[in-house]
């Protein structure tokens, strides 16, 4: 199984041949409907609202529509649990794969279109989509499993605003740091290690915007002077501050890596011998009794989480409150977590991963503390405008800009 | 009416659909104009609606900006993407380092695609030539990205360059994820597109001419130089405008082989695209390997590239 994790910025290989096509094809198809979306002012000032906040939520699920049309990650949709769902409810999936978050906000711009229902986009995608006016409100009293979440899992900034859901969460995982054993035969207990001069040429860390946040994390305690206290809301000062740390890093970085296998490769042929990466890397390379090591350090770490949003014109809403309690329980979130190689939001997943793979819970930390989980920092869309409602942080387009200009 | 002026009339008059299309034949054969504006108007359609207008599109868009929140494009026009490209010092240098990339390919892949086309075209047998020209395009046909992974465990960490280089007793490279191993692809990756027309345009050298050099006295570098050279020009500039314009726009080579500084102007679209969502910005960026190959194109037709094509 190749996993290639189409995370911002991740397309899987065969598509990269698409993206002369896809420059045109975005060009033309993302005109429509812009400007009211901007917020009416609302963007330099404080007050962001979500324009859906105020539509009625259902009280009961009704009949199904027979259709549920689903954008995915890939893998996402595996036959193993949509088919029993198919055969339980009669809605049949209809899914859409998409390569990158930007594609999914692009394919859920104006509330889906009114063709799809969900999407399963990822904690740096979903405050877009829903401060666009593209998902829709969730009565989260109707998915029985949600109580048996992680409480960080339940109501997370990322898809929940001022108490209203606009969707579930899924599955989470977070970016560990991995290191070579026989380089390394104390574990390293810090994110300083990625940083030092001493391992010129042998670092390896995602090629992605984001990073700036691991950056930020890593300034966070090493340099409290900066204040930082959220990895994704970064004054001007604080974002370059994190960005001159990433540059003074660039000298170090042998690659920085844009799929999962590339990672792979490189711990394995000795490209690298410390990056961050994911636990799908690192168990993949236990699986082939390399001698790899992964920690999340004392600073803590970022991670992703994913959320499976209800488009505000979703045409089949009753299928969708059904998929929405089907991938909710226990059962199906191992399924998928074993499958997929991430952590489920249900807690009581654990015992079917141990009963489908003996030892995968531990593995994936489907059973750590919740101190585990408060360690990590979830992947969010920077915005201008701050939790405080200051509109002095430096938004994801900057992040983006700064990534190119001055780290790479 | 005479006799034959109604004998025409009734014959006009019996004549049927299958006269009438012989009429519109005729018709068509006495207006070259029309029939060129029926036989292309199909394709010229297409290529405009599909191509010119999904092109235009895109230079409309660099014009415009994203919200920088909900990430939606705003139609308002503006300078700001291109003032950005050419105030910031980073996308200069990524301009500048693309565009010196596809000439270092350019010139490597014309001087080593020389030799090898005239040896194709003037010294080989007829069967040695089918055999090389089966050697040249079988590459053609294998996968991009199989290819450059091919490259990618030469070049690796103790991989085959290195091992090789480690048995004759010489000291290791290491070019995985250095601006060298791209540049080493994209010279694979592109020769063939170089050796095809030098090739085309030296077996076109009438064989009489070189002869008349060496018989007035030429040795064989001035022959070449003077008679050789000037005649296969134009096939080297119809091959560099492949390899050139294919450096220019490649970005998944060095995304793959290539390390910290492996961004091109490919890249810097890519990841506007697929990371940014910026598409104004992606376009600004396309607009300067558009207005670069227009200089580049000018300059190949001014040494009768287009010709040799």
């Amino acid at each position: 199984m190749t996993i290639t994790r189409p995370r911002i910025g991740l397309r899987s290989a065969t598509a990269l041949g698409a993206a002369a096509l896809s420059l045109i094809a975005v060009g033309c198809s993302s005109g429509g409907g812009s400007s009211q979306n901007a917020g009416g002012g609302g963007n330099a000032t404080s007050g962001l609202t979500v324009p859906t906040a105020n539509l009625p939520v259902p009280q009961q699920v009704g009949k199904g529509e027979g259709q549920l049309n689903l954008i995915a990650w890939e893998g996402y949709l595996d036959p193993k649990w949509v088919k029993p769902f198919e055969q339980q409810t009669g809605c049949q999936v209809n899914a859409k794969y998409a390569g990158s978050s930007d594609e999914m906000v692009s394919l859920m711009k104006n509330g889906g279109g009114g063709q799809y229902d969900m999407v399963s986009s990822s904690g740096d995608a979903d405050l877009r989509i829903l401060y666009a006016g593209d998902a829709r409100p969730v009565n989260i009293n109707l998915i029985p499993s949600w109580k048996d979440f992680f409480p960080a899992f339940q109501s997370p900034p990322f898809n929940t605003i001022n108490g209203v859901h606009y969707g579930v969460s899924l599955q989470w995982g977070p970016n560990v740091l991995m290191y070579n054993t026989k380089d390394f035969t104390t574990p390293p207990k810090t994110w300083n290690v990625i940083y030092d001069p001493k391992y010129k040429g042998q670092v390896t860390v995602p090629d992605n915007p984001i990073q700036i946040a691991d950056a930020a994390l890593y300034l966070k305690t090493s340099k409290p002077s900066l204040n930082i206290t959220d990895p994704y809301e970064l004054t001007q000062t604080q974002f370059q501050a994190a960005v001159s740390l990433l540059a003074s890093q660039r000298p170090l970085v042998e690659k920085y890596w844009d799929l999962a296998s590339q990672e792979i490769f490189d711990f394995k042929n000795g490209n690298a011998i410390v990056g961050a990466g994911w636990p799908y890397q690192v168990s993949s390379l236990k699986a082939s009794h390399f001698t790899i090591g992964s920690v999340v350090p004392s600073e803590g770490a970022t991670g992703w989480a994913d959320t499976w949003m209800l488009a505000a014109k979703a045409p089949h809403p009753n299928c969708a409150y059904m998929w929405m309690q089907y991938i909710s329980t226990p059962k199906v979130q191992a399924e998928q977590a074993i499958t997929y190689g991430e952590t489920p939001d249900n807690k009581l997943a654990c015992t079917y991963m141990d009963q489908m793979q003996p030892g995968s819970c531990a593995e994936y930390h489907a059973n750590a503390p919740s101190s585990y989980l408060a360690s990590i920092s979830l992947w969010k869309t920077p915005l201008a405008t701050c939790d405080n409602g200051k509109a002095d942080c430096v938004p994801y387009s900057g992040w983006v800009n700064a990534w190119n200009t001055q780290v790479k | 009416m005479t006799q034959a002026d109604a004998e025409v009339q009734t014959r006009r008059q019996q004549a049927g659909p299958a006269g009438r299309w012989s009429r519109v034949s005729g018709a068509l054969w006495r207006r070259p104009w029309a029939r060129a504006t029926l036989l292309l108007t199909p394709p010229l359609a297409w290529f405009v609606l599909f191509y010119l207008a999904a092109l235009v599109v895109l230079l409309i868009t660099a014009f415009w900006q994203i919200n920088p929140f909900t990430t939606n494009i705003e139609r308002v026009w503006t300078l700001a993407n291109l003032k950005t490209i050419f105030t910031t010092p980073a996308y200069l240098e990524i301009i500048g380092r693309t565009v010196g990339m596809a000439a270092a390919v350019t010139v490597v892949d014309a001087v080593v695609a020389f030799p090898f086309a005239y040896f194709m075209a003037r010294v080989a047998s007829p069967r040695t030539r089918t055999a090389l020209f089966v050697a040249i395009l079988l590459p053609l046909w294998a996968s991009y990205l199989a290819k450059v992974y091919s490259w990618l465990l030469i070049f690796t960490h103790g991989g085959f360059l290195d091992w090789s280089l480690g048995r004759l007793g010489l000291a290791q490279v290491h070019l995985i994820y250095t601006n060298w191993a791209v540049f080493t692809v994209f010279c694979y990756l592109w020769l063939p597109y170089m050796i095809i027309p030098v090739y085309a345009a030296l077996e076109r050298v009438p064989a009489s001419q070189i002869e008349a050099s060496q018989d007035l006295g030429a040795r064989t570098w001035r022959t070449l130089r003077l008679v050789l050279f000037p005649l296969a020009l134009p096939g080297i500039a119809a091959g560099a405008i492949f390899t050139f314009s294919l450096t220019l726009g490649d970005y998944i080579t060095p995304l793959l082989v290539g390390g910290t500084s492996a961004n091109f102007m490919g890249n810097v679209i890519y990841s506007n695209i697929g990371i940014a969502n910026n598409v104004p910005f992606a376009a600004a960026m396309a607009l300067v390997p558009i207005a670069i190959m227009a200089i580049y194109l000018t300059g190949a037709r001014a040494l009768g590239a287009f010709e040799a094509m």
